[in-house]
């Protein structure tokens, strides 16, 4: 069995490692300390090289995301994604929780990088706790002499703040979180102007997830040639999968990018519950394109390279396995239940589509639908696909139109 | 002038500004886009996703830069793999549009189906039906039919107030977020918001009292569905049953373009009546907007109080008499009086009244005064916007300077203008004495002390202190535009203002230019008009009624004004009243005469840009009163001048060969129109409205004086004031305006704007109520120069300047200027 890669999980081996002499005594900040020493471009330049990608679910290039911010117009703004709102994705939870000054040693280190004199660490409602906890690690590293003014005798001040949000998925998409920092209602704001150049307050701002963020310290500490020894050549460094739905043991499993899809079920989850077989994966939670579960998939390593491969993007990597005992028509009602409820209703395919194939899923699920209910369902989902201001209005109809698709059985006859 | 951009759009060769959104290139290429969330107005957003195209750019080769040919040596195109929003796109170069392929009509037939998923379909009942983009955008480009079960439509609530005036119906709504973005980008009052998320999402209001603005009736033309409605208009009438007849608002000077709707009622005995009040189209003066006083402040001219019969005063009082009765009695009066007569006219008459009022007072010999607290229009005349100004074209690098006004109560339009053009850079102005609405979009403000304003005005010319940027901006300003208003003054303390403000504009070499110029911020829609006909206002106005033989007074109360004038009325020898209603004057005449309202007949306003305004009959005239110029030209034939009494048209010829600034004016010239943008109200559908086409006038702008002859000279014998004393127990009290004020034109609309009609209170600063031992709410009887007020209450608002008290005009407190008032508690008789 080949083992987890603790790049990002570390105080799964470190005790206390939320202790900040811990964190010190464990290489922590020695990737900060030397961005500082650095020129903040050659920062930028060594992020690109890593190859990091976002791990918020689009596996954007960080360093070139960075590289978009224009250097005539000023402040600059980072904010950290922690909205971890998609169903099935609770790894940004485990790291703020357990692991709390390597995300915020490399928020740290975005902010220098993009030379941002105020970062934002934005939170789902829920994390309340966690949001306390982290304004005690800021206060901690601010006594440390880490934030403030003048960091460690540099020219460079730096100073973090939380932010609670009100408990919408929605804001989890960075232009909404933007929109909700700012304290309006969170809904997307069109595109272009892109946030790199119009973000915050309409300031040039990186938006990156805390996942994203953790690999930082590791990246400008180690170097770049250690940490592309994990994962692909497109898909460098370790991956944190979160495991869900109809297996043994379910839970966070941080893996070289590049590991199967059977090394991550049979091996680390301890296999399908009760032996049971198993039928689809879904690797981007909720918003899913469902992947029968065939030989060929489960073979299929996990990288964001391999949508080629299985026409399903790998997204924040939430993989949530079905069997057998799941039928897909009262999986997709569960999915566009979701997102009937989450769409934020700023454009009408979105507000008024979700609405309506939510009707229709629940109608294949009473027992009593119309016969025409399937294909209504298919060609609702699909005169929403390609209209919408956002992303969620697409995400609504991946798990109908692929469920449909590859499992039509489980509809015939609903 | 922007660069171009040339580009295709469904084969048509298009070419516009750069910056022009794809939408509104196609709309100037005649090519309509459906939208429901875009308006032309404001900023785009996206949202409902009704205006997808097919959008492609020229291919570019991204080594060389060049671009890549096709076979044929063409650019080759490449097209997006989605379609896009076309109201969100800026057009490029050498773009492509698509607005007409199989994938196209389907997405605008999906986005229209999604809506009607939500949509209650109540057409039948609907206020917008007939002209509601929705229900034409469905027929154009929606499907036949819904496969949305009816069963699982969501119900919602169809009737929630957003304040008295405008009520929300959810079910209807479509959230295209118009009416939030109206009020935030437009009026930047935003009281209006979302609220949750999704099928759940609805409008909401924020403000106390709720939906808290002057431009709240706006909404309910732009929302492209019947979501919006007024209380006075809904369930009213029918679009499509009404007629549209095109008039002036006649409530403030600046004199927006307006359509009256019209129809023929059961319950009115099968007469027109007006059924609402609608913006019309004219981008030099309200663009699209109206104020919500001239929306729902028609109601007076239906009035029940109306007089309806020339009036005698026999022994029993006044009795109803035949006109000729009347006329026969008048005329003799009018031959003993001769020039002893003093005609007093006010600024709500058109100019074909004025004119032919002051033709009979002249042949009289008699002395033509003009009724209004307001004076300077000499200086107006003379230094009034340049021939060819537009408000709307003010912008960077000009400047704006409000005086003394609290433009959004006196001129709400006026305000939304000058505040528009300071968003586009214009540097504004404000020299008020305390705050007010308009500050927020001052690049200067200062507060002089009530009774300062010339002394504020001499700082800002002089360049002292505070304001030597100011000056500066204002020295170095393309443009200059001043307007002059009221705020704590009376007729003289206006008219040294205007001499000043005119010394400013002319000093500064802008005299006649093209967007600069005075503005005078006048309480009647027409007194610039008045001027031109040569009335002109009296200082002593009471010595002068007193003194006549005879007192024609027309569309003014004097005697509800003040004490002193009623008292002046009656000595005078013979009283003669034509008005609308029996006012306090009226009751105390020998003879009364009915005149009719501006929606029964024609005429022209001159509005404060100086701009020639026609107004056309809307309803048939009840019989009994004529047009006030019928009346004259009646009373003319009797006293032996021969005027035009049968049409307004004909008082225009007449005008325009005896006034000098109307040389050349007739009703075709007034009636002109030329395109205008954004094309709205036709068979696009931005907004369904019905009522803003204008195809009967843009109007006329007269060229100022000061072009038309230099070297003339502005003389006017009125004393400058003199400084207020405010003795030991007395406090300053200065008169404001409010805009739902308590005037004649606007309380039959108490039933509609009653809750926000200025009340008679008196307001200060909390520290000054306590000094003269008031407490806020207490009731008080006011004392002032040979007037006293009572059951007056005090209010107090910390923003005010200490020692000063706020009266507003209009609410039974007579002071007509500042003046130095004392206050006592309101003694209530003991009970027996
Ligand atoms: C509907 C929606 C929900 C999203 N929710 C999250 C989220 O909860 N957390 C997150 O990090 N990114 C989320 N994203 C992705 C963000 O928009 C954004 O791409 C990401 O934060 C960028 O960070 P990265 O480049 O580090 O991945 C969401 C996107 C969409 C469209
Ligand atoms: S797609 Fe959905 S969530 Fe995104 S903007 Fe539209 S309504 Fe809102
Ligand atoms: S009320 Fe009308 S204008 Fe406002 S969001 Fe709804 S449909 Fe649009
Ligand atoms: S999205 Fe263009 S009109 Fe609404």
């Amino acid at each position: 069995m080949s083992d987890q890669v603790y790049l990002l999980l570390r105080h799964r081996e470190i005790p206390d490692l939320d202790r900040l002499e811990v964190y010190r005594q464990n290489e922590g900040f020695q990737g900060f300390e030397k961005a500082l020493q650095m020129k903040p471009a050659d920062v930028v330049q060594q992020v690109k090289d890593s190859g990091l990608r976002g791990r918020g679910g689009a596996g954007f290039p960080t360093g070139l995301k960075w590289s978009f911010l224009p250097n005539n117009l000023w402040p600059h703004y980072v904010v950290a994604n922690a909205d971890e709102s998609e169903p099935g994705t609770f790894k940004d939870r485990e790291i703020l929780e357990r692991n709390p000054l390597q995300f915020l040693e490399g928020l740290m280190i975005a902010c220098y990088a993009v030379q941002a004199n105020t970062g934002y660490i934005y939170l789902r409602g829920e994390f309340w706790q966690i949001a306390a906890w982290l304004d005690e690690k800021i206060a901690e590293l601010e006594q440390a002499g880490l934030l403030g003014d003048r960091i460690l005798g540099t020219d460079y001040s730096l100073r973090l703040y939380t932010h609670l949000g009100a408990g919408a998925y929605i804001c989890g998409e960075e232009t909404a979180l933007l929109e909700s920092l700012e304290g309006k209602l969170g809904q997307p704001r069109l595109r272009p102007p892109f946030p790199a150049v119009e973000g915050l307050y309409g300031k040039p701002t990186v938006i990156n997830n805390v996942e994203t963020l953790s690999n930082l310290p590791v990246i400008l500490g180690k170097g770049n040639s250690f940490y592309r020894q994990y994962g692909t050549d497109r898909s460098p460094g370790t991956k944190i999968f979160c495991l869900s739905g109809r297996v043994n043991r379910p839970g966070n499993y941080e893996l070289p990018l590049g590991r199967t899809f059977r090394e991550l079920i049979y091996e680390h989850g301890g296999g399908i519950l009760e032996d049971g077989k198993i039928k689809a994966i879904m690797s981007a939670g909720a918003s899913s394109t469902l992947i029968v579960a065939d030989e060929k998939a489960l073979d299929t390593p996990m990288t964001y390279e391999m949508t080629d491969a299985l026409g399903a993007p790998l997204g924040s990597a939430s993989v949530i396995i079905l069997d057998e005992t799941v039928d897909m028509k009262w999986l997709v009602h569960k999915t566009v239940s979701f997102f009937r409820h989450e769409s934020c209703g700023k454009c009408t395919p979105c507000r008024e589509g979700t609405y309506w194939m939510n009707h229709i899923t629940r109608r294949l699920n009473s027992g009593q639908p119309n016969p025409e209910d399937v294909e209504l369902l298919v060609d609702v989902a699909r005169e929403i696909q390609g209209k919408c201001l956002c992303a969620l209005g697409e995400f609504s109809t991946m798990a109908v139109l692929s469920g449909i698709e590859k499992f039509r059985s489980d509809f015939n006859g609903s | 002038m922007a660069n171009q951009v040339t580009l295709t759009i469904d084969d048509l060769t298009v070419t516009v500004p750069e910056g022009t959104l794809v939408v509104d290139a196609a709309r100037k290429a005649g090519i309509d886009i459906p939208v429901f969330c875009y308006h032309p107005k404001m900023e785009p957003v996206g949202m409902c996703r009704m205006c997808l195209v097919q959008v492609g750019r020229p291919m570019v080769d991204r080594a060389t830069g060049q671009p890549v040919l096709d076979a044929d040596g063409q650019p080759k195109i490449q097209f997006s793999p989605k379609l896009e929003t076309s109201c969100t796109i800026p057009v490029s170069e050498g773009m492509v549009i698509r607005t007409n392929t199989p994938e196209v009509l389907r997405a605008h037939r999906d986005i229209i189906e999604f809506l009607l998923t939500s949509h209650p379909l109540d057409c039948p009942i609907c206020d917008k039906g007939g002209e509601c983009p929705l229900q034409d955008l469905t027929r154009a480009y929606g499907p036949g039919q819904s496969r949305f079960l009816l069963d699982d439509k969501m119900r919602l609530a169809k009737h929630v107030p957003l304040g008295e005036l405008i009520y929300l119906d959810r079910e209807r709504c479509i959230l295209c977020a118009r009416c939030i973005r109206f009020q935030d980008e437009i009026v930047d009052e935003p009281v209006l918001s979302f609220y949750h998320r999704g099928r759940s999402m609805q409008i909401v209001t924020y403000s106390d009292p709720p939906f808290d603005s002057y431009f709240s009736g706006n909404t309910t033309d732009i929302c492209p569905v019947g979501a919006l409605t007024t209380a006075d208009f809904r369930f009213a009438a029918r679009p499509w049953e009404l007629k549209n007849n095109a008039s002036i608002c006649t409530q403030c000077p600046v004199g927006c373009n307006t359509t009256l709707n019209t129809r023929r009622e059961v319950k009115s005995g099968g007469k027109w009546v007006v059924k609402r009040v609608m913006p019309r189209q004219n981008e030099l003066v309200n663009e699209i907007w109206i104020c919500d006083k001239g929306r729902f402040g028609y109601h007076y001219a239906e009035s029940g109080e109306r007089i309806l019969s020339p009036h005698v005063r026999k022994e029993q009082g006044l009795v109803p008499v035949s006109w000729d009765e009347a006329l026969d009695l008048v005329e003799q009066r009018l031959r003993q009086a001769g020039a002893g007569t003093v005609t007093l006219a006010g600024g709500r008459l058109a100019n074909e009244d004025l004119f032919n009022l002051a033709q009979v007072t002249d042949h009289l010999g008699g002395r033509k005064l003009l009724h209004t607290q307001v004076g300077g229009g000499e200086y107006v005349q003379r230094y009034g916007l340049g021939k060819g100004s537009n408000l709307g074209e003010l912008g960077k690098g000009d400047a704006i300077l409000v005086i003394a006004s609290d433009l959004q109560e006196e001129a709400p339009v006026w305000w939304l203008r000058v505040k528009r053009a300071a968003d586009r850079g214009a540097a504004l102005m404000v020299l008020n004495p305390r705050p007010t609405r308009l500050d927020p979009y001052a690049r200067f403000i200062h507060h002089y002390r009530y009774g300062e304003e010339l002394e504020a005005l001499g700082r800002l010319a002089a360049g002292e202190g505070e304001l030597a940027e100011a000056a500066e901006a204002l020295r170095s300003a393309e443009n200059l535009v001043i307007f002059y208003g009221s705020e704590g003054l009376g007729l003289a303390e206006t008219t040294a203002l205007a001499r000043e403000a005119a010394g400013l504009l002319a000093g500064s070499g802008r005299a006649g230019k093209v967007n600069s110029g005075l503005i005078g911020v006048w309480q009647q829609n027409n007194t610039l008009g008045a001027y031109d006909m040569g009335f002109r206002p009296e200082a002593d106005l009471a010595g002068a009624l007193s003194g006549s033989g005879l007192a024609w007074i027309a569309a003014a109360d004097p005697a509800g004004d003040h004490p002193a004038l009623e008292a002046a009325l009656k000595q005078a020898g013979f009283l003669v009243v034509q008005d609308l209603f029996m006012t306090r004057t009226a009751q105390m005449a020998d003879v009364v005469l009915p005149a009719q309202a501006f929606t029964e007949r024609e005429g022209t306003f001159t509005s404060g840009e100086r701009r020639v305004q026609r107004f056309y009959p809307a309803v048939a005239a009840p019989p009994g009163p004529l047009a006030d110029f019928s009346i004259a030209a009646r009373v003319g034939l009797r006293v032996g001048i021969e005027l035009e009494g049968a049409s307004a048209a004909t008082v225009m010829l007449r005008i325009a060969a005896s006034v000098p600034a109307y040389a050349g004016l007739d009703y075709a010239l007034i009636s002109e129109v030329s395109e205008q943008w954004p094309i709205i109200g036709r068979e696009d559908r931005y907004y369904g409205g019905t009522g803003y086409d204008n195809h009967q006038g843009l109007g006329v702008q007269l060229q100022p004086d000061a072009v038309t002859d230099p070297d003339g000279e502005v003389s006017i014998a009125m004393a400058a004031p003199a400084p207020l004393q405010v003795p030991e127990g007395a406090v300053y009290l200065a008169p404001v305006t409010r805009l739902y004020d308590q005037g004649l034109t606007l309380k039959p609309s108490m039933k509609i704007v009653g809750q926000r009609m200025a009340r008679r209170e008196v307001w200060l600063n909390p520290e000054t109520a306590a000094r003269l031992g008031f407490g806020a709410a207490s009731l008080v009887t006011l004392e002032g120069e040979g007037w006293t007020a009572s059951g007056v209450e005090i209010r107090v608002d910390e923003q005010l300047p200490p020692d000063v008290l706020l009266a507003p005009r209009s609410v039974g407190i007579p002071a007509t200027g500042p003046e130095a008032v004392r206050l006592r508690p309101l003694v209530t008789e003991p009970e027996a």
